[in-house]
């Protein structure tokens, strides 16, 4: 069956479309809502929201997380804030600028209706989190705060100090948990989903792995919410948490879900660079310290005299030279680029030279050092606890690091994938953010999706479609569980003699050389054609401790890495693929004489959609042109 | 560097467990705690040992997954910081490093150095939340929230829920961690309607998962990585206090009435 791309965008004016649809979308009575069970993967931001908001009204859900709480999903690390068109400062903020600014940001990769309906609900969020407790910010008249985040010009970001992403995923957390008490929701923690299954074409349950006993278990639905992140952990190095992986969506995608452009992924400019070989993982700076910051090399490459030995007329202030306009604050996109073009000069600070330092002398002197600590003490200390350095005395050092995936399944206006029944809510589907999300909008999308988008279109999906009733105990189930089964085996029955982070770690360094910052022709081919040799040699030589049938965290990652390695090999190719440059995607052939991405909407305004073919064989990339109406195409330039 | 490790080793809850002694040398000051444990099972495994289990995931100190007990002390010497956040340059060359899972009768043992948490969760959802429903808010400037009410509610918020507060307390009891949710909301308006019942829901569902009462030792607070006061558990007790006047005055209404 050829896969199908409608996006079932509702036709007419963008501005009334969502609420049109509301509309039109078919309710489930009250009293047969009971009778529908839905699945939800994954207790993050969006897993949380839907999950809770579908028990609200009063479907049976189950949700499913491998972390041994829901409380523990990684949206908790998000630092900085989450966008919402309030207007609470007078400052020109609409929904309509919202809708562009996200538009722009995503360097016109992303569908103009599902951006319009993100930046509609926005205020909605705000409301909704208040209502739930979320200590955010405050004026002393007792009013939110706000702050400007990420480059934009109005101050639209709400926050809760430097723990957003925490206070709001505890919020998401305690409504669930509320639901839970109930009887309304069934939580699986500790239980990870290894396969989804498929019965008529529909998505119709999930298997998974109960990772304490190790049992393999069938558990049937009648429509399955995927809210399972990014895939960011390829690069093996990336402040994704440990545990966050692709298995999910790549086992549906096997299945039938069209894969969109797995090469976006966002690299942030300011992390903690890496030390050592030992490394695990990298540490985010929050983006807002660049508000206050100045980012610089020695202007002498090679240079190794401390910072303060450095004279200030011998130093590039690189980004203020070649951005005048936005100087520090330019998009994260732009940011890291011209950080690892520094870097590659031989400018670079730092063992191996690959930093820039991010320095606060001048605030420090123009506002004082307390000034600087109300703001943003406790990123300070994170970064001294790591590095063992003082950043009051001494400046950061930074360097950009993997942080977000904006490819993911794609989904159609609905949120529903290309298998009927299955919907993908937030990192996880491609949806909002084109090809360079903004700061402080993936918050506002998790809640987005999970609160407000999911309830209505799984419910109208439950209203519109006669479903079958289906067995666990069913042939397609059996099938799939024995596959389950089949893999687990395979690995910790082999007898190899390289552990899984190893070939984890050779994997991300392919993948981060030559389809990171900057990709060309020759580089991505190399890594396409490394990558199956690189599986072979995993399924030949890998170890895998333990047995299945018990606790055992080595199997839990040797899988994940397993799925990682089919699924670079895509990325490469979606990279090859896409001959332009936009956004995070900076293929070297493609800039403009001063080393700007040089886009081409001629060719390449388009989802690329990869279908899954069979082991062995050449995905098929189909295509979902975008049009801009609204929004009008236009040049992206901070200078 | 090279550290001398004693960790504890339990196949699963009902087995019985001991210290396992394990040399790590090249172990190098800049390596997180968790990093050290990383090589540490990378030899392991290639040597065909079981690789130590524990816990973790973000690794920068805001999942709460983390947690083991170093030398005694949850979450190790450093205060203020989480087992993930910890680097070896807190420790000696040569230093004997004692590592044990959080221990409480209400934590389980699963295996080597992780527990069964689960009974935190079962006390927010006693009533750690307020109920609204999507879609039910009003704007969010509607209620105004006094500064020094919402910055003392987000100290309370800033709770991780690792645990570490059960682990280091004698008496293995979760007061810090229940006091935080009770502040956290008890401090907002919007958690006044259901103040009263939440503390009195969530302290029974906290006493019946067994853990114990606070006898003031205050090692809750000194080792918490996000430096929860114990002044939360004097508002939790006030605010039971306050629901066991509440039922009393309720009682006594229906039987005069």
């Amino acid at each position: 069956m050829a896969m199908e791309l409608k996006s079932n965008v509702p036709p007419g004016p963008i501005a009334t479309a969502w609420s049109r649809h509301q509309f039109e979308m078919k309710l489930v009575n009250p009293a047969n809502k009971r009778k529908f069970n839905v699945i939800v993967v994954g207790s993050g931001l969006a897993g949380a929201s839907a999950a809770a908001s579908l028990a609200e009204l009063g479907y049976d859900v189950r949700c499913y997380c491998y972390q041994d709480s829901p409380r523990r999903a990684h949206s908790i690390a998000a630092q900085g804030g989450i966008n919402a068109a309030k207007n609470y400062q007078n400052d020109g903020d609409s929904v309509f600028r919202l809708f562009y600014d996200t538009v722009k940001g995503g360097d016109f990769r992303a569908r103009e209706h599902n951006v319009y309906r993100l930046a509609e609900l926005s205020a909605a969020i705000i409301d909704q989190c208040a209502a739930q407790g979320v200590p955010f910010a405050r004026e002393y008249n007792g009013f939110l705060a706000n702050r400007s985040f990420g480059g934009a010009q109005v101050s639209r970001t709400f926050y809760a100090r430097g723990q957003t992403g925490q206070q709001l995923l505890l919020g998401a957390y305690q409504a669930l948990e509320r639901q839970i008490a109930a009887g309304k929701v069934t939580m699986y923690p500790r239980t990870e989903m290894l396969d989804l299954v498929v019965v008529d074409g529909r998505a119709r349950g999930i298997v998974t792995r109960d990772l304490v006993s190790g049992k393999l278990e069938s558990h049937a639905a009648d429509a399955v919410v995927l809210a399972t992140g990014g895939y960011g952990n390829v690069f093996f190095l990336s402040t994704n948490a440990k545990g966050c992986n692709v298995t999910a969506t790549w086992r549906a995608h096997k299945h039938g879900a069209g894969f969109a452009n797995p090469c976006f992924t966002q690299i942030h400019p300011t992390c903690i660079p890496v030390s050592g070989d030992h490394q695990s993982k990298l540490t985010l700076m929050s983006e807002s310290l660049r508000n206050d910051g100045r980012v610089w090399v020695p202007g002498k490459a090679g240079d190794n005299r401390k910072p303060a030995d450095i004279p200030e007329a011998e130093r590039d202030y690189y980004l203020e030279r070649r951005y005048p306009a936005f100087g520090n604050l330019v998009p994260r996109d732009v940011a890291s680029r011209a950080a690892k073009a520094v870097c590659d000069d031989g400018h670079g600070v730092g063992p191996g030279g690959r930093g820039v330092y991010l320095d606060f002398a001048d605030a420090i002197e123009r506002m004082g050092e307390v000034a600087i600590r109300e703001r943003y003490g406790n990123l300070f200390e994170m970064y001294e606890r790591i590095t063992d350095e003082n950043p009051y005395r001494v400046p950061m050092r930074i360097y950009p690091a993997v942080h977000y995936t904006m490819g993911g399944l794609w989904v159609d206006y609905n949120l529903m994938s290309t298998i009927p029944g299955l919907f993908v809510a937030g990192e996880a589907n491609f949806s909002d953010h084109g090809a360079n999300r903004l700061g402080a909008s993936a918050l506002m999308q998790g809640l987005a999706d999970g609160y407000f988008v999911i309830p209505y279109t799984v419910g109208n999906y439950l209203g519109a479609s006669r479903l079958a009733k289906v067995d666990k105990g069913g042939p397609e189930f059996k099938k799939v569980e024995a596959e389950v089964g089949e893999r687990i085996k395979r690995l910790v029955g082999n007898k190899g003699k390289r552990t899984a982070l190893s070939f984890h770690r050779e994997l991300g360094k392919l993948l981060w050389d030559n389809c990171g910052m900057a990709r060309n022709q020759a580089g991505l081919s190399a890594a396409r054609d490394r990558i199956p040799q690189l599986r072979e040699e995993f399924w030949s030589q890998v170890i895998v401790p333990g047995a299945g049938a018990e606790l055992n965290q080595a199997l839990e990652y040797a899988g994940r890495v397993a799925d990682f390695m089919e699924f670079g090999e895509l990325m490469c190719r979606d990279a090859l693929e896409r001959r332009e440059s936009c956004g995070c995607h900076f293929r070297e052939e493609f800039q403009t004489a001063d080393g700007e991405a040089r886009r081409n909407d001629e060719e390449f305004a388009h989802v690329a959609v990869w279908e899954y073919l069979g082991q062995d064989k050449d995905e098929l990339l189909h295509k979902e042109s975008l049009s801009f109406e609204t929004a009008h195409l236009a040049q992206r330039s901070y200078k | 560097m090279k550290v001398v490790l004693k960790v504890w080793r339990q196949e699963g809850p009902e087995a019985p467990g001991q210290l396992q002694r394990i040399d790590a040398d090249e172990i190098t000051p800049d390596m997180s705690f968790l990093e050290m444990l990383d090589v540490v099972n990378e030899r392991l495994t290639l040597s065909g040992q079981r690789p130590i289990a524990f816990d973790h995931d973000c690794r920068e100190g805001i999942c709460g997954s983390c947690g083991v007990v170093i030398n005694g002390v949850p979450h190790g010497p450093r205060p203020g910081t989480t087992t993930c956040q910890l680097h070896m340059r807190q420790f000696r060359d040569g230093q004997t490093i004692v590592i044990e899972p959080f221990r409480a009768k209400p934590f389980p043992v699963l295996r080597d150095l992780i527990v069964d948490r689960s009974a935190l969760d079962r006390i927010i959802a006693a009533g750690g939340f307020v109920g609204a429903r999507a879609g039910s808010a009003p704007d969010g400037n509607a209620i105004p929230v006094a500064k020094d009410k919402a910055d003392a509610a987000m100290d309370a918020a800033a709770c991780i829920g690792c645990g570490a507060c059960v682990a280091a307390c004698p008496n293995a009891s979760a007061m810090l961690f229940v006091g935080a949710k009770i502040s956290h909301l008890g401090l907002l308006p919007q958690g006044q309607p259901e103040r009263w019942s939440r503390a009195e829901s969530m302290v029974a569902t906290m006493d019946k998962e067994g853990f114990g009462h606070c006898t003031a030792v205050t090692e809750c607070a000194a080792v918490c990585p996000k430096g929860i006061p114990m002044d939360v558990i004097g508002r939790m007790n006030r605010d039971r206090i306050g629901a066991i006047f509440l039922v009393a005055r309720r009682t006594w209404e229906a039987d005069n009435s």
